[in-house]
């Protein structure tokens, strides 16, 4: 250690500077930094405008005002009580997608890599279909319908590929088999249902923030800070895992063991946001492949992929929310799940673009 | 296609490239290093497992036309087949049971042939023929069609969907290929995830705007071979011609590309006219399946790694497996279809899934099963 300061320094690669905090020490990319903290600026300011703009317009001032306590009456009941849950919703599940897509994209080593994969997406659908067509139900039931089936749907894939351990490509083909069998079902009960409650149904399957309020806010955010917390201590053994199954064993990571913790803390995080806000789609798909591209890293990271997450939803539900009454002066609200997938793609096209520009 | 491959050749290539590193090579964790045999080991095996298909073929094509509703008996199949449709039975296999068995036939042999090609092209066991915007862009346009021009029937839908799914597949060639260098596979499959997710956006958020097409398309989207005519099966012929005939073309430098760009660039394989000519093949086959039956998932996915297993990693066997086992597939899942749920019929685009999954499963839990 002493030995660096007199000698030549070890260079670790352009823009890679190492970081000391006591006895911890570790390589930090100061584009990855530089990139992580911009996106928490526009985070914010989409936060604070979606809180700001509505049927009942505030200046931002009164919006800061209103966040700091110092606000009282109708001011404050629209800002804490109406927009927010739904604007935090949105960043928080955001982020937890991201996390989650950057989970699956590593352990499959596949850009398309998603919980999709191991169907917890059509699981989730039609467990929460189930209730909606067959039994009716209200929020809750729907959400304990989605989460009941799409964590049986991801159980019961992860025991068809379990053969004396779970082989990622089993795993790959057994979820795509099982996905395929559910959404084909999803597709024959939308087909039987009347036109009204196909439609409701179609609604929750695209995935809307509408209707979030403090009262769902509060558990999930609960729910997600644990696996937040988990995620970070498996940050480092998922990197490793990257490096194949011989390699990072002898590297100290318990293989097996650090596989099925990442499958679970992803599903639990898809599974979370599912319950809450319906499937919404393609932000765990594009979120880490559009960090990856912004970071320059080697291949997909938490950290960079949760915050792009964060604002892809947040920025999506802002323009599902307010797009039509912006631009076309018609007051009609989207699922939040359609913007997504519009933006993120418009967005994924883009970045591939540039990057062939580049001649990268 | 059999008589094309040399006895020289069979075991030319080995699977299962080791593209080890990062996350952009998009190759499955599959059982590294090893040449991946199939079950058949040789071409005498292979050969004869290729007539067994045949005669399946044969036999499930025959149960097409008996079974339904009402069940006709073989022989009076026959003697249907030999008068015109003039009495109750004849009609029954005239009309109905020998359009949508044909319909099956055509729609399964392209849909498994595009599956087998974007599969080996692109390297990816999660590619399927959707991946290059097919199924989204046929959709978008017959979304746009019915809310737009008041398109209410296949007959309308179908010119729609063929011209959505040509025009997004070359979209996402120019997005891949964008800048400098070729389209490389992972590009074309980010392109055409990217484009289909916008167009997807587009089309739920039209759907959901407007019930009628909701209504309707959610009946488009379940997938059928049934009420579709012969007559709209002849102008797709010429494209499912031409796709098949650039499979043929490209099966064999395909065996080259397995190894990766540079190895087939040195073992004499042109990687760019081969990309373009399965771009092509992949388009007009799915394109005009997706235009005639609607988005039938699942058989482009799921035969080919069923033939692979089979036969092990050459291109040429793979596409000949494929070419008899998806229409087995398709047409038996339309047969289940009818019996499944009297009285009504069952889509076949949902028949599918239930039908190879479990096939599937049953197969990817054998020790042998291979990657790509």
């Amino acid at each position: 250690m002493n030995g660096t300061d007199t000698q030549e320094r070890v260079r670790f690669g352009h823009g890679i500077v190492p970081a000391r905090l006591g006895s911890l020490s570790f390589l930090v990319s100061t584009r990855a930094l530089s990139v992580c903290a911009v996106l928490i600026g526009l985070c914010a300011v989409v936060g604070v405008v979606s809180l700001a703009v509505g049927r009942y317009p505030l200046t931002i001032a009164e919006v800061l005002q209103a966040l700091g306590g110092g606000a009282e009456g109708i001011q404050r009941t629209v800002v804490v009580e109406w927009r927010l849950p739904r604007a935090a919703a949105a960043l928080l599940f955001g982020a937890a997608l991201g996390v989650s897509g950057a989970i699956f994209q590593s352990l499959t080593r596949n850009p398309l890599g998603s919980p999709d994969i191991i169907g917890f997406a059509s699981g989730s659908y039609t467990g929460a279909l189930v209730v909606i067509i067959l039994i009716g139900g209200g929020y809750l039931q729907v959400a304990a319908g989605a989460l009941v089936g799409g964590c049986l749907t991801a159980a019961l894939v992860y025991v068809l590929a379990y053969r004396g351990g779970v082989q990622g490509f089993r795993l790959i083909i057994v979820g795509i088999a099982v996905s395929a069998m559910l959404s084909a079902l999803n597709t024959w009960m939308l087909i039987r249902a009347s036109l009204e409650v196909a439609l409701s149904a179609a609604v929750w399957g695209a995935g809307t923030l509408n209707g979030i309020g403090w009262s769902q806010m509060v558990p999930a955010t609960a729910v997600l800070a644990v696996f937040f917390i988990a995620a970070a201590f498996l940050a480092r053994p998922m990197r490793l895992l990257e490096l194949g199954d011989d390699a990072s064993r002898a590297l100290g990571v318990r293989t097996e063991r650090a596989r099925l913790s990442l499958v679970v803390l992803g599903v639990g995080f898809t599974a979370t946001v599912t319950a809450a806000a319906g499937p919404i789609s393609f932000i765990s798909l594009a979120a880490p492949q559009i960090a990856r591209r912004l970071t320059g890293s080697a291949s997909v990271t938490m950290g960079a992929s949760a915050v792009m997450g964060a604002f892809l939803l947040a920025a999506a539900d802002f323009l599902a929310q307010h797009g039509f009454t912006l631009f076309l002066g018609r007051e009609t609200t989207l699922p939040v799940g359609v913007m997504t997938v519009s933006i993120g793609g418009l967005y994924l096209i883009w970045l591939i673009i540039r990057e062939a520009r580049k001649g990268v | 296609m059999s008589s094309t491959i040399a006895p020289a050749t069979a075991t030319a290539p080995v699977g299962a490239p080791s593209t080890a590193g990062g996350i952009e090579q998009a190759s499955p964790p599959g059982e590294r290093g090893r040449p991946v045999r199939g079950v058949a080991h040789n071409n005498a095996v292979r050969s004869l497992g290729l007539l067994a298909g045949v005669a399946v073929l044969v036999v499930v094509t025959l149960a097409s036309v008996a079974i339904g509703a009402r069940s006709i008996p073989l022989d009076e199949v026959l003697r249907a087949l030999q008068s015109a449709p003039v009495y109750d039975e004849a009609i029954i296999v005239w009309e109905l049971r020998i359009p949508r068995t044909i319909m099956g036939l055509a729609v399964g042999v392209a849909l498994g042939v595009a599956g087998a090609l974007i599969q080996a092209m692109t390297r990816n066991p999660l590619a399927d023929p959707g991946i290059l915007g097919v199924n989204a862009g046929a959709a978008f346009a017959v979304a746009i069609g019915i809310t737009v021009f008041g398109a209410g029937s296949i007959s309308g839908y179908m010119w729609f969907a063929f011209a959505g799914a040509l025009v997004v597949t070359v979209l996402v060639y120019l997005i891949g290929s964008a800048g400098y260098g070729p389209a490389t596979p992972v590009r074309l499959t980010l392109a055409g995830v990217a484009l289909a997710a916008v167009l997807s956006g587009i089309t739920t958020a039209i759907t959901l705007l407007n019930p009628n097409t909701f209504d309707q398309m959610r009946y488009w989207q379940a997938g059928s071979v049934v009420g579709r005519g012969l007559e709209l099966l002849w102008p797709v012929l010429p494209f499912f011609a031409l796709g098949l005939l650039c499979a043929v073309l490209v099966a064999r430098p395909l065996n080259a590309v397995a190894m990766g760009d540079d190895l087939a660039r040195s073992l004499g394989a042109n990687v760019a006219v081969t990309r373009v000519l399965v771009i092509v093949a992949v388009t007009v086959l799915a394109g005009g399946a997706t235009a005639l039956a609607g988005p039938i998932g699942f058989v482009g996915l799921m035969v080919p790694h069923v033939a692979r297993w089979i036969v092990g990693p050459d291109q040429r066997w793979i596409l000949a497996y494929t070419v008899v086992l998806a229409p087995v597939l398709l047409i038996s899942a339309d047969i289940i279809g009818r019996i499944a749920a009297p009285p009504g019929e069952l889509p076949v685009g949902i028949v599918t899934a239930f039908v190879g999954a479990p096939v599937l499963i049953l197969l990817v839990r054998r020790k042998r099963a291979s990657g790509l």
